[in-house]
């Protein structure tokens, strides 16, 4: 008489088999699970993919929760954003999972591409692997603009705005094309609900669907090995050798590779999970009121180095860095693999990839952070709110400090700061006396030029006398005032000689 | 039971074209293939009759005549706007439709000239369509995003932006100012009907100090 124990699994072996007999998918799953892989690649560099993976998951089960009481109307999306942050329970953490998750699945997605790059994994067998690879990064910051575009807030409304104004600038199709973005005439419910759709349904859609076909080409040509120096990519050979490697030093993926990838994954779940807590959901901002001015549009964290370069761009090029550099760096993505599918992997010797990806790393680093402070943009109320510092005011004579007060009632400040406070656009006034001649100042405030616009007429002769005497007192830590070497030799006349410079 | 390294050692499997036999060129024209062949240029017919419309439907908002979109909005009193000022509006838009909510809205600046001439400007940035605020001291209007700036009369004064400010037209009916709105101002779809004459793109020196003084 067999024990209970024996009998129940018995049971629970026959029910498996009666469902395996019929289903006939465990078997294969776990025949893909368990191949063979060389044991050189179980290594803590290719944990990325699968994190990728997990969090696209994340995203697609925290998306469905939101879906379950998000309204994507014009009129009431914001209002239930809200409602979830405050009205429903859990509901702030549900979304602060959302967006963190974006972030954390965008950073991972770019370290796994570099990490690809570098280990020279590209290269064949598994171009088109690359090459999907590049679709599904594509696909991803897709997400993340209409996901940004789903916050439908301020920045979310000019951020469409943006995207409006760029595809006005593709020639010949530009209006059909902005009606075509926008869904209409101007931004509203046919705007939302498009990107609602492309975000829910078409993008979602697509993106599972090329994962599905990357995993698959990763499991069908093998993880890729270890690059070594030395160890060359020849299309006769590499199958082979891939393949010997494999049969000689293969362990099972799962569980003896795979391990590393479910620490990882769970550790970055957990790191999601954390920065949800303790940082809680993204906005909404303001609300998506176009009559709301007061608001200093700026998209969300991955797209600040675009705003930044877009501050950048002298205006006689623009439209054609903006339409054709795209597309350009995208070609350039997908055919690396075409133009270099051969060779060596291994990073020591392959210094142009290297110092591509420090290039691209350390600019994308600099125009994010310039995105983050935009010293581009005035800052509108430097004028009311930053008074002049009192040092600048001290031994000043009355019409010095009446140039003072120009200086602040005309503006200046939200371009120009003082004592490190005020706006980044002009340069900081502090020493402008220094550098400038009185004539220069009185030149440039009058006709602008170099990026500053002309004040001729907002100041009439007496303000332009008290503001060129105030910046003439600003010379810093009492540097020497600015000469025009050329003004001694104006003095002189023909009956006499030219007199010898002044030295300061 | 398929095992993924199936094809350990072997090169990469490919198909490779080869001559083909008298019976598989038979076989390439018998009744059944051609049946086949049949149905499938009819789901090709069909299909292509279903895309269509469908095609139709999602290039809708693009075909719609730019022109005609738009109408006159009152923007109230003439007397609401004092003669060198410039003031914010809201309206709503006449192109407003079901669901827009608060996105229905619009905001334009009236600078009024004299008794009867007005400037319009529409608040988006020629640059990237970002909000506008006027500075009245310093008779600028400044972006918040990439920091365009314009002088009073809308004209280019510094920044990216490489035209002036998108103009509505406008007109006087008894006291009321009128203009006409439609499209969201960009660079492809201008608020001014009026400013036709004009290029579309007008790069300007930085240092045009505006046409009146």
């Amino acid at each position: 008489m067999a024990s209970i124990k024996d009998r129940a699994t018995d049971a629970g072996l026959g029910a498996f088999n009666w469902v395996e007999s019929r289903l006939g998918l465990f078997k294969t799953a776990w025949g893909f699970a368990s191949h063979p892989t060389p044991e050189n690649n179980a290594s803590w560099w290719y944990v990325f993919g699968s994190a990728a993976t997990v969090l696209l998951i994340l995203q697609i089960v925290t998306g469905i929760l939101l879906a379950l009481i998000y309204s994507p109307s014009a009129g009431e999306a914001w209002s239930s954003l809200n409602v979830l942050n405050h009205n429903i329970a859990l509901g702030w953490y549900v979304r602060a999972l959302h967006g963190w998750g974006s972030d954390f699945m965008i950073a991972i997605v770019l370290i796994h591409m570099a990490q690809v790059f570098l280990f020279g994994a590209f290269k064949f067998p598994r171009e088109l692997t690359w090459m999907v690879g590049v679709l599904l990064l594509l696909l991803t910051l897709g997400m993340a603009f209409t996901g940004q575009v789903m916050r439908f807030d301020q920045d979310s409304y000019w951020g469409l705005g943006i995207g409006a104004s760029i595809s006005s600038r593709v020639p010949l199709i530009g209006a059909p094309l902005v009606h075509l973005v926008l869904g209409g005439p101007t931004i509203g419910a046919a705007t939302l609900s498009r990107f609602f759709t492309l975000h829910v349904f078409v993008i979602p859609g697509i993106l599972l669907a090329s994962v599905g076909v990357h995993i698959w080409m990763t499991l069908f040509h093998g993880v890729s090995d270890w690059p070594v120096p030395g160890r060359i990519v020849r299309k006769e050979t590499y199958v082979k050798e891939y393949h010997e490697l494999t049969a000689k030093t293969g362990i099972p993926f799962v569980p003896d590779a795979a391990w590393k990838d479910a620490v990882f994954a769970a550790a970055i779940i957990f790191a999601v999970m954390a920065c949800a807590f303790f940082f809680g959901p993204f906005g909404p901002g303001g609300p998506p009121d176009p009559t709301i001015i007061q608001t200093a549009p700026k998209p969300d964290y991955f797209f600040l180095w675009i705003y930044a370069v877009l501050a950048f761009l002298p205006p006689s090029i623009e439209t054609p860095v903006i339409l054709v550099v795209p597309v350009i760096g995208i070609a350039a993505m997908l055919l690396l693999p075409l133009v270099s599918g051969e060779g060596e992997r291994h990073w020591a010797k392959r210094p142009v990839a290297v110092l591509m990806v420090s290039v691209i790393a350390v600019s994308l680093g600099i125009f994010t952070h310039l995105g983050t402070y935009t010293p581009w943009s005035p800052i509108m109320n430097a004028w009311s709110s930053d008074p002049v510092p009192v040092k600048f005011l001290q031994h000043r004579t009355p019409l010095e400090r009446q140039g003072a007060v120009v200086l602040q009632n005309k503006q200046c400040r939200n371009c120009h700061a003082l004592d490190g406070v005020g706006g980044e656009r002009g340069p900081a006034l502090d020493d402008v006396a220094s550098r400038m001649t009185e004539d220069q100042i009185i030149r440039q405030v009058l006709q602008g030029g170099g990026n500053m616009p002309a004040y001729g007429n907002a100041l009439n002769p007496s303000e332009t006398k008290a503001l060129t005497q105030f910046l003439e007192s600003l010379r810093g830590n009492d540097l020497a005032p600015a000469i025009d070497a050329s003004r001694e030799l104006t003095k002189t006349s023909e009956m006499k000689a030219p007199a010898e410079p002044a030295r300061h | 039971m398929s095992e993924p390294q199936q094809h350990s050692g072997e090169p990469i499997a490919t198909v490779v074209p080869h001559e083909k036999t008298a019976e598989e060129k038979a076989a390439a024209h018998s009744r059944r293939t051609f049946l086949f062949k049949l149905s499938v240029l009819l789901n090709g017919a069909v299909g292509a009759a279903l895309a269509v419309p469908i095609v139709g439907y999602l290039l809708g908002p693009a075909s719609r005549k730019a022109e005609a979109e738009g109408a006159w909005v009152g923007l109230g009193s003439a007397d609401n706007f004092p003669v060198g000022e410039t003031r914010l509006v809201d309206f709503e838009s006449p192109v407003k439709g079901l669901g827009d909510g608060e996105t229905g809205k619009v905001a334009c600046w009236v600078r009024r000239i004299s008794a009867s001439q007005f400037q319009v400007f529409a608040i988006n940035c020629a640059h990237l369509g970002c909000p506008v605020r006027w500075f009245s001291e310093s008779k600028l209007f400044m972006c918040p995003c990439h920091g365009g700036a314009y002088y009073e009369n809308g004209d280019r004064a510094s920044g990216p932006p490489e035209r002036g400010l998108f103009e509505y037209k406008y007109k006087l009916t008894g006291d009321g100012l009128m203009i006409h709105a439609g499209d969201m101002p960009t660079l492809a779809t201008q608020a001014s009907c009026a400013g036709k004459d004009k290029p579309l793109v007008q790069i300007q020196a930085a240092t045009n100090p505006g046409e009146e003084v």
